[in-house]
């Protein structure tokens, strides 16, 4: 379902050319779970920025199902993150002025692909369903990371993509916030790439990448 | 001595890094002072022109004695009051017609003349005796000079009579011509008379007086203590009021931008700012420190402000003294000279605005503890309690305003009306667009019209101080233009009314004048010759003018009555009937039937009054009679105006014809159109000035939304970022973001309307009534309020547009950096 070859990224970093991503291959399956690992600074987060979208590669290609990522513009690529993937970051990104019911459905509903049931559902499963009218700052952390995973995975996205989504979580919450996310996938039955440092977070997903001095290992 | 520095330039270094920012900072600060200053230099150079005219030989600065009805008395007084060590010194105060247009004579007896009065001292000594001898000497303000067309030593005519040759005299007050009591009394006409004895200081025992003033005067004299400030500085005390009230307003919405600039930098300095206490600096050291940047900031943008502050001045100073000239007659220099005081006080409010604007940063900064909590700002709580605090001090606003309308009863009350409105109008502003924002929230479906309405919601607290500035500018443009609006419209048509005549014509003398009748009365093109006249004295211890108007169907068929009794006009015919002007019957409160006593060279003159008529423009009261009878009171009025009846197809022969029979020019011989038509330049001058400080606010509110805008942009990647990953593009956000700030500004907009219209209101009910004595009637113009709006919303636009436009162009990079927490 995602296919990466050859992929390069440089930044321009104090006058010089920094290689980050020197010629990665990488590919997920529909319904895989990858954990990607590495050290800091080993380009991790630049790949799955690369892959949502959110950035453009140097060279490499990206291929999601039957869309060619690379080739698109920048519209496409707003297109492609709203109707074909589910992002969750670290920080939770949640949008703090709209309530907890609205943030939600804010993607679902956009990429016009809301479903009553399985909105009805989520809500059950992410145990929201009194802290539907609270805001984000009214939130714990894992509260607000169980919202940003049920709202990325309300428009049933072909691939969940997740940046150290439990980094700011105790160990038990990240448990938690994990085991919900694999359940949902598993139910939705997309493609589900999680960028990670927990060696023990990773080894609960079918597969663990490293990523190593900006190729895979 | 070296920490310090090396701590001030850690502070420094993040200007550098976002020069934006600092530019917003020194452009808050540069405007507030700017415009601060440039209306108190407009203020300092009236009021020093109004000390000049006050100082002239003895005007309200000096005691004197004057007579009890304020007319002339003999100069025999003089003598015995000196004879009984009294220092006094004789004045003859009158006035003279040089080419048609009048002068202040004053006559003075300079070896008397105390030391301590202003202008002495030129006449007091070397030139002494050019001035007491025949042909004598005319002392005149360069302006005056410049006015007349005349050079130093030329003589000009008054009447048929050479006056004495012109010299120049820097310290007088233009407009005054000064030459010695004698001849004074010979040009006037008054042999052996004075109006009022100056009083000097006694130089000791020798100089006591031996005598009362009772015991050598009886009760033919009072004396009149002097004044710290002149009648001119009374007269002009509303319209500096309202210029100082623009230069207020202007600088604390110049003070909202550098309010937001320091919120935002010490926002993002935090980190650095904790770094710094972490590392060992005390918190008094690092206080200490941030008030010594601010102050060399405001220092700089002071000097900045004060140098725009005098152009600023210089280029509306030419309109300020149209309107002080055309309002109070008031005569104003054209160029500026300011005291050192100005440049201080300018550098003081600069810093003490500074201080002021960032004072709640650097109380956040004396109590931030060293490790920060990570605390969520909980802005849906911490916006409602803050928003139910301002509703609650809004309405204990309101309330002062309703009081102060009912019981207020002054100028000061008026202008504390107009305040209170307006400070209970920006307070409730915030509450006004929560309510507005949370209908278009509840009736919206879609969920990026929930979130639109939701952000904005949330955006209002950064962006609330600039949506108040924007309010105050549009509220007082449409205020002062309604106002100025419904001034125009009544105006334009009072001098319709009071501009009947077809030719006006203002001889050069009354033999002249004599000689134009005689000439008139033989063509047959003019169907009525209407002379004129106008006579000065005092009444309730301020100057009134004595108006003659000839009994005639002209005036009885257009002159713009306000109320009158049944055939007022027929009533004035004996004589013993007035018309009082608007301004007069509202100072000294009267009103149809009442009678006054008008002191008069005969003795006094008492008049019934039959009408009350508007006389907008005219800073003196003013009582008009029938010429006859004006002419049998004061006899010595100057009959040199004349208005002529004439078909309109032989008017421009007619002036033609008289021109070249008398040598009459432009200013002598006018047409109604013409007059009408200069007396509109001139009322549109008299307002130019406020139309420009209006643009001034208004750009100043502009400058301030679009800071707002700009420093709230960076802080809000947070919020814009997550829609942009989940998959709206840039261009949407940015299309997005601009129609929230036009959704905002547009309802603070049609906010500002009917407060605008209030405080045009208060204006023509309250504020013009107690400042000029006349009250105009109320009228909306929405042509006028359409135009303001299309102006706000483009103004919003403006500022919106730069920060838009860099969240459309901004580069993914940017963005994601919000996301991310490694590379």
């Amino acid at each position: 379902m995602l296919r990466v070859t050859g992929l390069t990224k440089s930044y321009r970093s104090a006058g010089e050319d920094v290689a980050v991503l020197r010629g990665v291959d990488l590919a997920v399956a529909t319904g895989e779970s990858v954990a990607l690992t590495g050290e800091s600074g080993s380009g991790k987060s630049t790949l799955l920025h690369l892959i949502a979208g959110l950035d453009a590669a140097d060279g490499g290609e990206i291929a999601l199902a039957d869309i060619n990522v690379s080739t698109l513009n920048d519209a496409g690529r707003a297109e492609l993150r709203r109707d074909r993937l589910g992002l969750v970051f670290q920080q939770f990104n949640l949008i703090p002025s709209l309530s907890v019911a609205d943030n939600l459905v804010f993607q679902s509903r956009i990429a016009g692909r809301h479903d009553a049931a399985w909105h009805d559902e989520l809500v059950e499963r992410l145990g929201l369903k009194n802290l539907l009218r609270r805001y984000p700052e009214q939130l714990s952390g894992g509260q607000q990371q169980r919202v940003a995973i049920g709202r990325a995975l309300a428009p049933k996205p072909l691939l969940l993509l997740a940046d150290e989504p439990t980094g700011n979580l105790d160990e038990d919450t990240a448990d938690e916030v994990l085991r919900l996310a694999r359940d949902l996938v598993a139910r939705t039955g997309c493609g589900f790439l999680m960028v990670t440092h927990s060696a023990r977070l990773a080894a609960t997903l079918d597969r663990q990448v490293n990523l190593h001095a900006g190729v895979i290992a | 001595m070296r920490r310090p520095l090396w701590i001030l330039a850690v502070l420094l270094s993040h200007w550098r890094r976002h020069p934006m920012q600092l530019a917003t900072l020194l452009i808050g600060l540069i405007s507030a002072t700017a415009l601060w200053s440039g209306v108190q230099a407009l203020n300092q150079q009236a009021r020093i022109a109004y000390d000049r005219a006050a100082a002239t030989f003895g005007g309200s600065r000096t005691a004197m004695l004057v007579s009890k009805d304020s007319a002339t008395f003999p100069q025999q007084l003089f003598v015995d009051l000196r004879r009984a060590g009294w220092p006094v010194s004789p004045m003859l105060e009158g006035r003279v017609q040089i080419d048609g247009r009048s002068f202040r004579l004053l006559g003075v007896e300079p070896v008397t003349l105390p030391s301590e009065v202003g202008n002495a001292p030129a006449v007091g000594r070397g030139s002494l005796q050019a001035f007491v001898t025949p042909p004598g000497e005319m002392l005149v303000a360069g302006e005056t000079l410049r006015d007349l067309g005349l050079k130093e030593g030329e003589r000009p005519q008054a009447n048929g009579i050479g006056l004495p040759p012109l010299r120049m005299q820097a310290e007088l007050a233009p407009g005054a011509l000064v030459v010695d009591i004698g001849i004074a009394q010979d040009i006037l006409k008054m042999p052996g008379q004075v109006s009022r004895l100056l009083v000097g200081k006694s130089k000791g025992k020798s100089e006591t007086p031996h005598a009362t003033l009772e015991s050598v005067a009886g009760d033919k004299l009072r004396l009149v203590e002097p004044s710290a400030e002149s009648d001119l500085e009374r007269l002009t005390d509303s319209f500096h009021l309202n210029l100082t009230a623009f230069g207020l307003l202007s600088f604390f919405v110049g003070l909202f931008i550098v309010n937001s600039a320091i919120g935002l930098a010490f926002e993002q300095r935090l980190p650095m700012l904790r770094t710094l206490r972490a590392c060992g600096v005390s918190a008094r050291m690092l206080n200490t420190v941030l008030v010594i940047e601010l102050v060399s900031l405001a220092l700089v943008a002071g000097l900045i402000g004060l140098v725009c502050g005098y152009f600023i001045a210089a280029a509306l100073l030419p309109d300020v003294a149209a309107s002080l000239r055309g309002l109070y007659g008031a005569q104003i220099p054209g160029q500026l000279s300011l005291k050192p005081v100005w440049w201080f006080a300018g550098i003081a409010i600069s810093i003490l605005g500074a201080l002021a604007a960032a004072a709640t940063s650097l109380a956040k900064a004396i109590r931030m503890p060293v490790l920060a909590t990570a605390q969520p700002q909980a802005w849906q709580q911490a916006q409602r309690r803050w928003l139910m605090f301002q509703s609650a001090a809004a309405l204990a606003v309101f309330a002062v305003a309703a009081v102060l309308i009912q019981f207020g009863d002054s100028l000061i009350a008026g202008f504390a009306v107009l305040a209170a409105l307006m400070l209970g109008a920006a307070l409730i502003l915030p509450m006004v667009l929560q309510i507005a924002l949370a209908f278009g929230q509840r009736s919206a479906r879609a969920p990026v019209g929930i979130w639109f309405w939701a952000d904005s919601r949330q955006q209002l607290s950064g962006l609330s101080l600039a949506l108040m500035a924007l309010l105050l500018a549009l509220a007082v443009n449409v205020g002062v233009g309604t106002m100025v609006e419904s001034f125009s419209r009544t105006f334009l048509v009072w001098l319709d009314g009071r501009l009947a005549a077809d030719v006006y014509i203002s001889a050069a003398s009354d033999a002249q004048a004599k000689q134009i009748k005689t000439w008139l009365r033989d063509r047959p093109d003019v169907e009525a010759i209407l002379p004129g006249g106008r006579a000065e004295t005092q009444l309730g211890g301020a100057p009134i003018e004595v108006l003659g108007l000839p009994d005639h169907a002209t005036y009885r068929d257009n002159w713009p009555l306000l109320e009158s009794t049944a055939n007022a006009w027929v009533r004035l015919r004996p004589g013993d009937t007035c018309l009082v002007s608007e301004q007069l019957s509202r100072r000294m409160k009267l009103a149809i039937g009442d009678h006054i006593e008008v002191p008069a060279p005969g003795g006094n003159w008492p008049l019934g009054i039959a009408g009350i008529y508007a006389d907008y423009g005219n800073p003196k009261g003013q009582i008009a009679v029938n010429f006859a009878a004006l002419t049998r009171h004061f006899p010595q009025t100057p009959l040199t105006r004349l208005g002529l009846r004439v078909a309109p197809d032989k008017i421009a022969p007619l002036i033609t014809a008289l021109q070249a029979t008398f040598g009459l020019d432009d200013r002598n011989v006018a047409d109604q159109a013409t007059m009408k038509q200069e007396s509109r330049r001139v009322f549109n001058r008299t307002f130019s000035v406020t139309g420009a400080l209006n643009a001034f606010t208004l750009g100043v509110a502009g400058i301030a939304l679009l800071t707002s805008l700009l420093t709230l942009a960076n802080s809000r990647l947070p919020q814009l970022a997550p829609l942009w990953a989940i998959g709206l593009t840039r261009r949407r956000l940015a299309a997005l973001e601009l129609l929230k700030t036009m959704a905002v500004a547009l309802i603070t907009a049609l906010f500002a309307l009917p407060l605008g219209l209030l405080v045009a209101w208060c204006l023509l009910a309250i504020v013009n009534v107690k400042a000029f004595g006349w009250r105009l009637p109320f009228h909306v113009f929405p042509l006028q309020l359409i135009e303001l709006l299309a102006v706000a919303m483009a103004a919003a636009l403006c500022a919106a547009a730069l920060p838009v436009a860099r969240l459309a162009r901004m580069q993914p990079a940017t963005l994601i950096r919000t996301f991310v927490n490694e590379r």
